[in-house]
């Protein structure tokens, strides 16, 4: 029973570390890439046939036009600071970005279009630069990097809560065998707990020692559960994740793991000393 | 020391009474008898005094207590104050006669001193010196009780509650847990005994409720197990009454039965 006890603890708290790791990691990529995240004004190529660029590449005064726009009055209170990408240093970032990558050898410099790097002093105000600049003759695009980030996001948050709904069912489960287990060793016990109760014996005396024992279950699993989440993220995420992706953008790393593991510790522990205590009391009630 | 004040309980699913309206007084030192059937209401009149039970009206006094409202918490601390003994005995089969008794003190936290000093002179006192290591299935009957009586009153409790003690046992051996209960009594315990056994009743002369069907029909002092004096009155409320009405029916119903009875 305590076996069972332990490993239903392990497999539900590792649950909820996953999804406490997933959280943290979201937290990561956000920081990472809204420190980074950009609107790119792009300019037209000579080969883009859109309204705005009709086959002919972005002249010296269109770009200028829009940069007088970025600093002027009304969105100068938005930007950060911006940059010029020139169509050499889009070549070399592209290279840096996906060199090795089939097609990529067919990219050429004159394919890629030169833009204004805008960094936002809020990156979630892009609609302010993404309308001035929209329909502006030269510009070929504005885009918030945000977008591809927020499409990431939300798969994550979606997988932490399918890891917090399971994580909820099986903790409950782990209540309820808590429960189960506590009530049968009273029963096992009840000559003791009746002489005890005849006796005098308080109540805290006597439920004690079953409180410890849920409780002292349910902490071995709460360990094997941090264990298992700093195991996770040192051999997976700093091991495996991190020579297959690279570290393009935050993980997270043992030391978020060692903060998530003392979180499943104590509640396991609290878990289980309320429903070990609640178990018990009715082999108490007056 | 403990008084019920019309003490009606009544248990769930069960509309007649286990308990109608008893009024009774039983002072300090006194050795009662509780006689009557099965089902007349004895061992609900015990969990009473325990306050394993609420009674569903009236109210109970233990020890300078009323039962009703006291706290749920302060329950194992009265309880100190009363010993139970049961017609099963009820003793740990795991542990030895030593550590049955020790153990009612170790849970309320009695000192291991306390243990040490407590438990052999009261396992004397009830005449088992010499086998303080034995286990219960080891014992006879009568022994397997004397290691409850002992480990009811190593506490000093005032009050010793006995349901049918010797309810499992052969007249000799009951003849010598009664000399035991008896010396308790002489020693200032309250001792009060639900029986069935006529021969203790009849021999003991000692102060009788009779219950039947939970309400006292009889209270008599140096009483037998069947009527045969005078009862007494006065003691409880409204008891005067009720008693003698009682005596009035019985002299007048039941003229006969008196001869038989003897």
């Amino acid at each position: 029973m305590v076996i069972s006890v332990v490993l239903v603890t392990f497999i539900s708290l590792t649950f909820v570390g996953a999804a406490i790791l997933i959280q943290m990691q979201i937290g990561e990529m956000k920081g990472y890439w809204y420190d980074r995240a950009q609107v790119a004004v792009y300019f037209c190529t000579a080969t883009d046939n859109t309204e705005t660029c009709a086959q002919a590449e972005t002249t010296d005064e269109q770009k200028a036009a829009v940069e007088a726009q970025l600093k002027s009055a009304t969105l100068e209170p938005f930007i950060d600071r911006y940059e010029f990408e020139s169509r050499e240093l889009a070549f070399k970032n592209f290279k840096e970005r996906f060199g090795g990558s089939p097609g990529a050898d067919l990219a050429s410099p004159e394919f890629l279009p030169e833009s204004f790097r805008v960094k936002l002093k809020d990156p979630t105000q892009s609609t302010v630069l993404i309308e001035s600049f929209s329909g502006v003759p030269g510009v070929h695009s504005v885009r918030d990097d945000r977008q591809y980030l927020d499409a990431i996001l939300t798969i994550l948050n979606t997988a932490s809560y399918a890891a917090i709904g399971l994580a909820a069912l099986m903790l409950i489960a782990a209540v309820l065998l808590i429960a189960t287990t506590i009530r049968l060793s009273a029963f096992s016990r009840r000559r003791e707990i009746g002489i005890m109760r005849l006796v005098g014996a308080s109540n805290r005396f006597i439920q004690t020692p079953f409180i410890l024992e849920g409780v002292f279950a349910s902490l071995i699993g709460s360990v094997l559960a941090g264990a298992a989440v700093v195991a996770l993220v040192h051999f997976f995420v700093q091991g495996y994740l991190l020579e297959t992706v690279g570290n393009s953008f935050g993980l997270v790393d043992v030391g978020d793991a060692m903060i998530a593991a003392p979180i499943l510790v104590a509640l396991g522990g609290a878990l289980a000393a309320a429903s070990a205590g609640i178990a018990i009391s009715r082999y108490l009630k007056v | 020391m403990i008084r019920f004040d019309s003490v009606t309980k009544t248990y769930p699913r069960n509309s007649r009474p286990a308990l109608n309206a008893v009024s009774m007084e039983i002072l300090k030192g006194e050795f009662v008898f509780l006689v009557g059937a099965s089902g007349s209401g004895k061992s609900s009149f015990l969990r009473l005094v325990l306050k394993e039970e609420r009674p569903t009206k009236g109210q109970i006094h233990v020890l300078g207590q009323e039962l009703t409202t006291l706290a749920n918490r302060k329950v194992p601390y009265f309880r100190r104050n009363l010993g139970v003994v049961f017609q099963d005995f009820r003793l740990l089969p795991q542990k030895t006669v030593f550590d049955n008794v020790a153990f009612s003190l170790q849970v309320i936290g009695k000192s291991r001193g306390f243990i040490q000093e407590a438990v052999p002179d009261v396992l004397k006192m009830v005449g088992l010196a010499g086998k303080t290591n034995r286990f219960p299935h080891e014992l006879s009957g009568g022994e397997q009780q004397r290691v409850a009586i002992a480990r009811a009153i190593v506490n000093k409790p005032a009050i010793l509650l006995a349901d049918e003690p010797t309810g499992n046992l052969d007249p000799a051996t009951s003849g010598g847990i009664m000399t035991l209960l008896e010396r308790i009594n002489l020693g200032g315990t309250t001792v009060i005994m639900a029986t069935h056994d006529v021969g203790i009743v009849d021999q003991m002369k000692r102060r009788v409720v009779e219950l039947t069907d939970g309400r006292i029909v009889r209270d008599e002092r140096s009483g037998g197990y069947q009527t045969q004096a005078v009862p007494i009155v006065g003691f409880g409320m409204g008891g005067r009454e009720k008693a003698q009405s009682d005596f009035e029916l019985l002299k007048t119903a039941a003229p006969p039965e008196k001869g038989t009875a003897q």
